[in-house]
């Protein structure tokens, strides 16, 4: 069912007017709910010009939400840039011959999938906190990044295995009729297929990547990411509301052209025709919310 | 070794209820709200069809710690927003867990949406079709015909959904409910020499609740999915 549009009649006369009043009946609703925000923003005098003000200022953006921004990036970065090849490991390793690869691999991949990337971030900070002799001032960015690894490289085996999995068996049967050994099969065969058809999924994933690193703020890890950076906005101006709102907008725009960007990857890649045949497009990946997920999960 | 376990200050077994509690409520209100969201999505009127799409594509794309700390210090602190009733005694601790429950529902009701949807489009054409030929109404149509079956096409995609819920409820700690994480995280700090023990406590119970909820679901899915 493509087109939503089976789901019902072509309006006639009637069903016009009924869409019409319904319409008008929603727009006042939106309405009355937009006046309540209105009127409650109003009574606690959130529309005062002071606290919107700093946001076009150069020197808030300069000081407070750039450098905020940048660490955000800088975080999700690494941490796409370090999680991939661990995926592709793990992923690899998850269809291995060898029985205890499988094992292993699949624990790993299960173990870290099921736990929050928040726990898993508070466990790196104590940790290298307690075992290590890291400079206090790059320890939070280096418990990010490892609480975002461990669990994005465990979502990216997933994905890796299922790209691999999803190219039709003519591939493997062809190769190995060539000769090849195992690991160049891999390599020349199956993995640079397989990635074609992960792309849209792996730049998804990079959606949940960035929407978690703005738990590396919070608890006792402390990263000066974008909520955090703009903290001293918060405190200035006693604003939060309107911080929020900025620093929200920032974030939907962000994942919006990433978002975009994957359908347009995916538009490209199935127009090319180059996925081999019998190959499965993927789905996003496994679970698209993290902290969704997000859906990732994650949700 | 385990001894951390036994120190009454640590109450694990109430941190994880309220973990358990925080992800109940807020599984069923996005349940309802995401159907109700799907339902405008695929409307006959265009203005809800604007609205359910602009909701969905801004919440989504909200990194949960901003909704979660937008309830707390925005709706409360700022608003003055209270859910709880003032004069209880448990007001403070009942309002953090109301306004985080609204948070989650507001983010993950948005990745219901999307699930639900595309499990409409798995609904074949004919079904609708047959349904309009009886002269069913849109919500006839969609409540007797289409949400049925796109409901058994979609457990496992809501699985991972509500799987993912459950994990994200830790973010809740941001705005100090008292669940899973807030406790893990002022264990490792007091506990630092079991470090690992802690995090380890923490970990299997999380993998506890998971595997077994996936492995069930996963069942639930084969067994309601539409043979076609």
């Amino acid at each position: 069912m493509s087109a939503p549009s089976v789901l019902y009649d072509a309006p006639g006369p009637k069903a016009r007017a009924r869409n019409w009043l319904y319409s008008v009946l929603f727009v006042l609703v939106l309405a009355l709910v937009a006046y309540f925000v209105y009127a409650k923003f109003d009574e606690k005098g959130q529309w005062a010009g002071a606290l919107w003000k700093p946001f076009i200022e150069g020197s808030t953006w300069t000081q407070f939400l750039l450098p905020g921004l940048v660490n955000t990036l800088k975080a999700a970065a690494l941490s796409i840039v370090i999680a991939l090849p661990i995926g592709a490991l793990l992923g690899i390793g998850r269809l291995s011959d060898h029985k205890w690869v499988r094992i292993v691999a699949g624990a790993i991949v299960e173990f870290f999938r099921a736990i929050p990337v928040l726990l898993l971030m508070v466990f790196a900070a104590s940790f290298y906190a307690f075992y290590t002799d890291l400079e206090a001032d790059t320890r939070p960015l280096f418990a990010a990044v490892t609480g975002l690894v461990l669990y994005n490289g465990s979502v990216m085996a997933e994905v890796f295995r299922a790209g691999i999995l999803s190219l039709p068996k003519g591939q493997t049967e062809a190769s190995s009729a060539l000769g090849l050994r195992k690991t160049q099969m891999m390599t020349n065969v199956l993995l640079p297929q397989a990635i074609t058809l992960m792309l849209p999924a792996l730049i998804s994933q990079l959606v949940v990547i960035l929407k978690d690193t703005a738990l590396a703020g919070q608890l006792t890890i402390g990263y000066d990411e974008l909520i955090r950076g703009s903290g001293p906005i918060t405190g200035n101006f006693n604003n939060t509301i309107p911080t929020l709102i900025v620093v929200a907008i920032v974030y939907i725009v962000l994942n919006l052209l990433l978002s975009w960007f994957a359908s347009f990857l995916e538009r490209k890649l199935s127009r090319r025709k180059k996925t081999p045949r019998g190959a499965k497009m993927l789905e996003d990946a496994p679970s698209l919310v993290t902290t969704t997920t997000q859906g990732g999960s994650a949700v | 070794m385990f001894d951390f376990l036994k120190n009454p200050d640590y109450d694990l077994v109430g941190a994880f209820w309220m973990t358990i509690q925080l992800t109940f409520f807020s599984a069923i209100g996005s349940l309802i709200w995401g159907t109700i969201l799907v339902g405008m999505r695929v409307s006959p009127v265009p203005i809800m069809r604007g609205f359910a799409t602009v909701y969905v594509n801004i919440f989504r794309n909200t990194p949960l710690t901003v909704i979660i700390i937008f309830s707390s210090l925005g709706l409360f602190s700022t608003l003055g927003i209270n859910l709880a009733s003032p004069d209880s005694p448990t007001s403070l601790a009942d309002n953090g867990f109301r306004l985080a429950v609204l948070g989650f529902v507001v983010y993950t009701s948005t990745f219901v949406c999307e699930s639900l949807r595309s499990g409409i489009n798995t609904v074949p054409v004919g079904q609708a079709e047959a349904a309009r030929a009886l002269g069913l109404s849109f919500l006839q149509v969609l409540r007797l015909i289409v949400l049925p079956q796109a409901f058994r096409a979609v457990v496992a995609p809501l699985a991972n959904v509500l799987i993912a819920l459950l994990k994200n409820t830790t973010v809740a700690a941001v705005i100090g409910v008292a669940e899973a994480s807030l406790l893990m995280s002022t264990m490792v700090e007091n506990e630092s020499d079991s470090l690992f023990l802690v995090f380890l406590v923490f970990a299997a119970v999380f993998v506890a609740l998971i595997l077994p909820l996936g492995l069930f679901l996963g069942w639930v899915a084969k067994k309601v999915e539409v043979k076609r």
